[in-house]
C-alpha cells in the first residue's frame, strides 16, 4: 500500500521513463538489476519505475550501516522497500551477503544493487565492487541486467535533504551472463562497460 | 463567474471550439485511412496524436475557464511548474545550486500565481523581475560556490522569467478591471490562448502543404515563409472574427491578433534556439505528439506580456 503510493509519487515528482532496450520486463523474470550510483534518488527511481509485477518480487540490496541508522530509515527499508540490508564494511565469514542474497534469487526473487559500493558524485563510474560476480558463480543461469539512471543526482545531490522535480529516465540494457572461465575483473569490466553504453542512448 | 452556464458568449465559444476539434478529427481519421508511404504514415501518425491532445488541452482549459478565475489561476501555476521543470532538466545546473532551484520551484512559483489569485497586481508584476532576480544570486553567494556564478544565475533567472512570470500574464488577465465588460475577462484569456494556438497550428499545417522555403534553417529547419505567412494571416483572420467576445473593435482584434501572432513566432523561434543549442528536438514528452508542455507553450510565453500590457494600457480603467 505505502510502497504503490509512494512510487506512484515518484514516477509523478520524477516524470520517470523507462526505456527498454534489448530486455523486456517480463512476467516470470528473476534477474539481478546494477546500476549507477550518484544518489538515494537512484533507487527509488528504478525501483517506482519496474512494473507494479515484478516490483513486488524485487528487492534492493542497500548497505546496513546507512539504512539501519535511524528509526525513518529503518522502516522504509524493512517494510516498504524490503531492502536486503548488507554489511559492507566488515565482511566476515559469519555476515557473508552472498549468504542472504543467493536465497532470495534462488526463492524467484530478484535483486537491485549498484555495484560501485557508494555514491559517487563525480561523472565517471567507479571500478565494480566483486559481488556481481560471485552472484554470479552461485546462481550461474541468473541475468544481470544493466540500468542507467540518469538525472538522480540532480533530483537529490548527495548531502541534500529535499529532492528538486526534474525528469529523471531509466534506461535498461541487454542482459549478460557471467561466461565459463570468465575470470572476475574480466566480467566486472564487461558489466561496468554495459552501463557506461547506455549512457549515450 | 460561472461562464459556461450563464454566459451565452460562452457557449457560442466552446460550441465553436467542439465542432473545430470535431472536424480535424474527421479529417484525421480520413487522413489515417488513405496514407500509403511510411514517411506519410508517420506524419499522419503524429498529427493523429496532436489531435487527441487537443482534445484533452481543449477540455481542461475549458473546465478551468468554468471555475471563474481561480481554476485558471491553479492551471497556469501547474503549467509554469511543469513547464520550469523541463527547462531546469534541459538546463545544466551546478550541484551548489540546488537550493536556489528549490526556491524557485517550491515558493517563487507558487507565491507569483497566489498573488495573482489574490489580485495583488502590484506586487505581482515585480516580484519576481525584481525580487526573485535579486533572491537568486544572493541565495547562491551563500552556498559559497563561485564557479561560472553569472551563468548559473542567468539560467536560473531566464527559467523563471519564461515558464512562470511571462506564463502567469495569462491568468492575470482576469484581474483587469474593463470598464462595461466586468467578469467577461474569461474571454480575453480566451482569445489569447485561441489565437496563439491556432496560430501555431496553422503554421504548422500551412508550413506541412505549402512549405519550401525555410525561413530560420539554423534555428528551426521545419519552419517556413509559407507556413508563417500562413499562421499568421489565419490567426488575424480568427483574431478579428472573435472581435465580438472582448472589448476590442474588429479592427483592434485584427491589430491584436497580428501582435500575438507575431510574438508567439518569434517565442518559438526563441525556444528552439535553446533546445537546438542542448541537441534535443522537444522539451519532454508529456503530451503526445506535441513535445513536452514547454514546446506547447512557447508563442504563449512570448505573446501573453504584451497582450496584456497593451489591453491594460488602452482598454482597462
Amino acid at each position: 500500500m505505502i510502497a504503490a503510493l509512494l512510487s506512484s509519487f515518484v514516477r509523478l515528482f520524477t516524470g520517470v521513463q523507462a526505456r527498454w532496450f534489448g530486455s523486456a520486463p517480463d512476467d516470470d523474470a528473476r534477474r539481478v538489476y546494477f546500476a549507477n550510483h550518484t544518489s538515494n534518488f537512484d533507487f527509488l527511481v528504478l525501483w517506482s519505475v519496474l512494473p507494479d509485477h515484478l516490483r513486488k518480487r524485487t528487492r534492493p540490496v542497500a548497505a546496513s550501516d546507512y539504512w539501519r541508522a535511524g528509526r525513518l530509515r529503518r522502516f522504509l527499508a524493512e517494510s516498504v522497500f524490503r531492502g536486503v540490508l548488507i554489511e559492507r564494511k566488515k565482511v566476515t565469514r559469519a555476515n557473508n551477503p552472498m549468504d542472504q542474497l543467493v536465497p532470495i534469487l534462488n526463492a524467484g526473487e530478484s535483486l537491485i544493487i549498484f555495484p560501485e559500493g557508494g555514491r559517487t558524485s563525480e561523472p565517471e563510474m567507479r571500478p565494480f565492487k566483486s559481488g556481481l560476480y560471485y552472484l554470479g558463480r552461485a546462481v550461474p543461469d541468473i541475468d544481470f541486467v544493466p540500468v542507467y539512471i540518469n538525472n538522480a543526482s540532480r533530483v537529490l545531490p548527495k548531502g541534500e535533504l529535499l529532492p528538486l522535480p526534474l525528469l529523471c529516465s531509466v534506461i535498461f540494457g541487454k542482459s549478460l551472463r557471467l561466461e565459463k572461465n570468465e575470470s572476475k575483473d574480466a566480467f566486472l569490466t564487461r558489466a561496468r562497460a554495459a552501463v557506461e553504453a547506455l549512457i549515450d542512448l | 463567474m460561472n461562464f459556461l452556464s450563464s454566459d451565452h458568449e460562452m457557449q457560442i465559444l466552446a460550441a465553436g471550439v467542439l465542432a473545430v476539434l470535431l472536424v480535424a478529427s474527421i479529417i484525421g481519421f480520413f487522413l489515417n485511412l488513405q496514407v500509403k508511404s511510411e514517411k506519410g504514415r508517420e506524419v499522419i501518425d503524429n498529427l493523429n496524436a496532436r489531435i487527441k491532445a487537443w482534445w484533452v488541452m481543449t477540455i481542461i482549459f475549458f473546465l478551468a475557464l468554468a471555475t471563474g478565475g481561480i481554476g485558471s489561476v491553479i492551471l497556469f501555476c501547474l503549467i509554469s511548474f511543469l513547464a520550469l521543470r523541463e527547462y531546469i532538466t534541459l538546463t545544466p545546473t551546478h550541484r551548489a545550486d540546488h537550493r536556489a532551484l528549490f526556491w524557485a520551484f517550491f515558493v517563487i512559483t507558487p507565491l507569483q500565481y497566489l498573488l495573482i489569485a489574490l489580485h495583488r497586481y502590484g506586487i505581482a508584476v515585480i516580484m519576481i523581475p525584481v525580487y526573485a532576480y535579486l533572491f537568486i544570486p544572493i541565495r547562491n553567494v551563500i552556498a559559497g560556490e563561485y564557479e561560472d556564478f553569472l551563468a548559473r544565475n542567468s539560467k536560473i533567472q531566464w527559467g523563471l522569467m519564461i515558464c512562470v512570470y511571462f506564463v502567469s500574464y495569462a491568468p492575470a488577465l482576469l484581474l483587469l478591471d474593463v470598464p462595461g465588460r466586468e467578469g467577461q475577462n474569461g474571454k480575453l484569456l480566451y482569445f489569447l490562448v485561441c489565437v496563439t494556438q491556432l496560430s501555431d497550428v496553422l503554421q504548422y499545417v500551412f508550413g506541412k502543404c505549402f512549405g519550401r522555403h525555410k525561413i530560420a534553417p539554423n534555428i528551426s529547419p521545419n519552419k517556413t515563409i509559407e507556413g508563417f505567412i500562413g499562421g499568421v494571416l489565419g490567426a488575424v483572420l480568427i483574431g478579428t472574427g472573435l472581435w465580438w467576445i472582448t472589448p476590442f473593435s474588429w479592427w483592434q482584434a485584427a491589430l491584436m491578433a497580428l501582435v500575438i501572432a507575431l510574438m508567439g513566432f518569434f517565442g518559438g523561434l526563441v525556444m528552439s534556439a535553446i533546445k537546438r543549442d542542448r541537441g534535443v528536438k522537444d522539451y519532454g514528452a508529456t503530451i503526445p505528439g506535441h513535445g513536452g508542455i514547454l514546446d506547447r507553450i512557447d508563442s504563449l510565453c512570448f505573446a501573453a506580456p504584451v497582450f496584456f500590457h497593451i489591453t491594460h494600457f488602452y482598454f482597462a480603467s
